[in-house]
């Protein structure tokens, strides 16, 4: 694939509707109203289940970090729509939609939120350690850009076992300064691993704006490397999906590895204990939840199809509420890690002692 | 039994596991074309080719990163780290992602992950290149972590380490690389987590790691013939898992201890054995343990300085007397 260009030359005035363009997109196209229907549900489940944990979290249920996707819910649900057998996704700390767009049940998620033995990570992982590998989600990492070259590893495996399949490793804009994700793009591209590194640039790294962290476009830096790049809006999941199914076709096939910048916003603050006022206005995020709101916005295209009516729209609703309500009364009701499983889930081989081969003291007091 | 190099004993276990196992790959910094910084990896590229033996641009973080991710997918990455000095510049991906994605994924993942490569002082090349790490990574549990001290060691340990599901950090010397120890021809493995008593004694307990082995052997030699002390020493091969119960033993017999390693004193590894000891067999202790270790400054480039800032036979046999006296 030739190099992209930025789709922000031909960008159109959006106010509340999806682009005709991407709606018509042959990977949008396919779809059937159900499936639709499905990613609707999604996005309408990430933005409830975040929603009941920032309440949990004010109750003082949750405690430490929690970075809400609340926003961003497109991106996630766009990317992951798009996934193969074989293709993997690995992404930073706000990774609670991604872990929803994968497939993971909220009760795990929220029982982690709540530090119990019955979460996905079984309490010892957090809001930021979400893990389901049986999904091929890779995490939830703590590090801004940390995860860049392990999604980076997962590709190499990829190509090394000659799978047909793509890792999407996500970023967010403060991460495209480590050293680390640099690295990782060298790597990918000089060995051809099918990876394609989404930039999820909602803004701000944590209170710092863009202009004030980053020199230049961000995923212009993949021309640096000899990779294609492109930019997309992430607030319609259709212009999502449209953008990244080539680069995703392109990894699988070809094995071409990519930077896409999908343009995005968070509602909330870095983590939600975070103030939120030093470094944006109230009119900005009002702005953009009036004309952008992911979820509003594909309502308002799948209604304009025929594929959606309020009646439905409100059951969605509602359950996606019920859901999350569940699953808080899930984490409520479920026990904390013990000590002793302090000590559980370090070493492969402590935790599988028939077949252990190491001798000697593992944990010392 | 014949006589093999540290260096091509690491060659051979390496070899012998990429034979063994088509997922595991060896990635590193000149380990391909170059055939190895210290020549380990030599020959390796032409007999498993380039698919399996890769050269890496000089970009620790990723490449160790890299590793660890396609460990998560099954792949057996062993990589070369030309100097474990350079794990300052990677250390995030040690030790966030390999010790630590297990245990954040409540036990859905490992990382069967080797990282090798020299850790040692004692080159003549000042402080950057003559770190040894071993103290740092035993304080992270998800971590493993080896110091071979001869050639036997190292082959077995190594193909223990590639066949381990959890990361494994194999420290070398560049010191050792051309000392020639019997290594048999059959296939072995030695465990992690079993120390090995390199020499049998009665008066005292030496325990060291990795070359400081090598010069606590050469000082029970002097021991014995100079002052008729009769030294046990105490190999500890693998720091964690550690094999107390070797250790433990050997106190119990001798009575008497000194720990030798080449690390910096504060938090160091005796450091960790002395608590130990102290903590399970004290009442089996006839004097105060004492140790030996890098004197506690950063490692000097002057050569005639670096032998003393480092344990040497002649350091080991004086603090030796003086346990004993």
């Amino acid at each position: 694939m030739t190099k992209k260009s930025s789709a922000t030359a031909d960008k159109q005035e959006t106010d509340g509707v999806a682009k005709p363009a991407a709606s018509s997109a042959a990977v949008n196209a396919r779809l059937s109203p159900e499936e639709k229907i499905g990613l609707y549900r999604m996005m309408v489940r990430i933005r409830r289940f975040e929603e009941r944990s920032l309440r949990s979290y004010q109750a003082k249920k949750i405690g430490g970090f929690l970075h809400l996707y609340i926003g961003q819910e497109a991106v996630a649900v766009g990317c992951c729509s798009l996934m193969g057998k074989n293709d993997h996704v690995i992404t930073a700390y706000r990774d609670h939609g991604h872990a929803l767009a994968v497939g993971m049940d909220m009760k795990p998620l929220m029982a982690e939120l709540y530090g119990k033995s019955t979460g996905c990570s079984k309490g010892k992982g957090g809001s930021m350690h979400f893990f389901d590998p049986s999904r091929n989600f890779w995490g939830g990492h703590g590090i801004v850009g940390g995860q860049v070259p392990l999604g980076t590893g997962l590709a190499f495996a990829l190509k090394y076992r000659g799978l047909k399949g793509a890792c999407m490793t996500f970023m967010g804009d403060g991460a495209v300064n480590q050293g680390a994700v640099h690295e990782a793009y060298n790597l990918a591209a000089l060995w051809q691993l099918p990876v394609v590194f989404v930039i999820e640039n909602n803004g701000y790294s944590m209170g710092t704006s863009q202009a004030r962290s980053s020199a230049g476009d961000l995923a212009r830096r993949a021309e640096g490397y000899g990779m294609a790049w492109g930019v997309c809006d992430g607030h319609d999941v259709y212009e999502v999906r449209a953008a990244m199914d080539g680069f995703l076709s392109e990894a699988r096939e070809n094995s071409k590895p990519a930077v896409v910048e999908v343009r995005t916003y968070r509602y909330r603050g870095h983590s939600v204990a975070d103030p939120d006022n030093t470094y944006r206005k109230r009119e900005e995020i009002e702005e953009y939840k009036r004309s952008k709101d992911p979820i509003h916005v594909f309502h308002n295209a799948l209604v304009a199809e025929g594929v959606l009516d309020e009646a439905v729209a409100a059951q969605i609703d509602a359950e996606a509420r019920a859901e999350a309500d569940v699953s808080a009364s899930f984490a409520e009701a479920s026990p904390f890690p013990t000590v002793a499983e302090i000590t559980q889930d370090i070493y492969w081989e402590e935790d599988n002692p028939s077949e252990k081969k190491s001798q000697g003291r593992m944990f010392f007091g | 039994m014949p006589l093999l190099s540290y260096r091509d004993a690491i060659r051979q276990a390496l070899a012998e596991e990429l034979q063994r196992d088509a997922n595991v790959v060896v990635l590193g910094e000149e380990v391909a074309q170059f055939n190895g910084a210290y020549k380990v990896t030599e020959g390796l590229l032409e007999r498993f080719g380039p698919k399996r033996i890769i050269d890496t641009p000089i970009s620790e973080a990723g490449f160790i990163g890299m590793g660890v991710g396609a460990s998560m997918l099954g792949i057996r990455p062993v990589m070369e780290l030309m100097f474990w000095s350079f794990y300052s510049v990677c250390f995030d991906q040690i030790l966030n992602n390999a010790a630590n994605i297990r245990y954040m994924s409540g036990g859905a993942i490992n990382c069967p992950i080797v990282i090798r490569g020299p850790a040692n002082g004692g080159t003549n090349v000042g402080a950057t290149h003559s770190h040894t790490p071993e103290n740092v990574i035993a304080n992270h549990p998800g971590l493993k972590v080896v110091c071979p001290a001869t050639a036997y060691d190292a082959k077995g340990l190594l193909k223990s380490a590639i066949r381990d599901n959890d990361p494994v950090m194999y420290l070398e010397n560049t010191i050792l690389y051309g000392d020639k120890w019997e290594v048999p021809d059959e296939e072995y493995l030695i465990p992690l987590g079993k120390a090995d008593i390199k020499r049998e004694g009665t008066d005292l307990t030496i325990v060291a790691h990795g070359r400081a082995v090598i010069n606590a052997l050469a000082a029970a030699q002097l021991l014995e013939r100079e002052h008729d002390i009769s030294a046990e020493i105490v190999d500890l091969r693998s720091i964690r898992p550690l094999d107390e119960e070797t250790v433990l033993a050997s106190v119990r017999k001798t009575h008497r201890v000194l720990l030798v390693d080449e690390n910096k004193p504060f938090c160091g590894v005796g450091a960790q054995l002395a608590f130990m000891i102290q903590e399970q067999a004290f009442d089996d202790l006839d004097a105060p343990i004492k140790r030996v270790s890098a004197i506690d400054a950063p490692a000097i480039y002057s050569a005639p300085a670096e032998i003393e800032q480092l344990p040497n036979p002649q350091r080991i046999l004086g603090a030796a007397i003086e346990v004993l006296r």
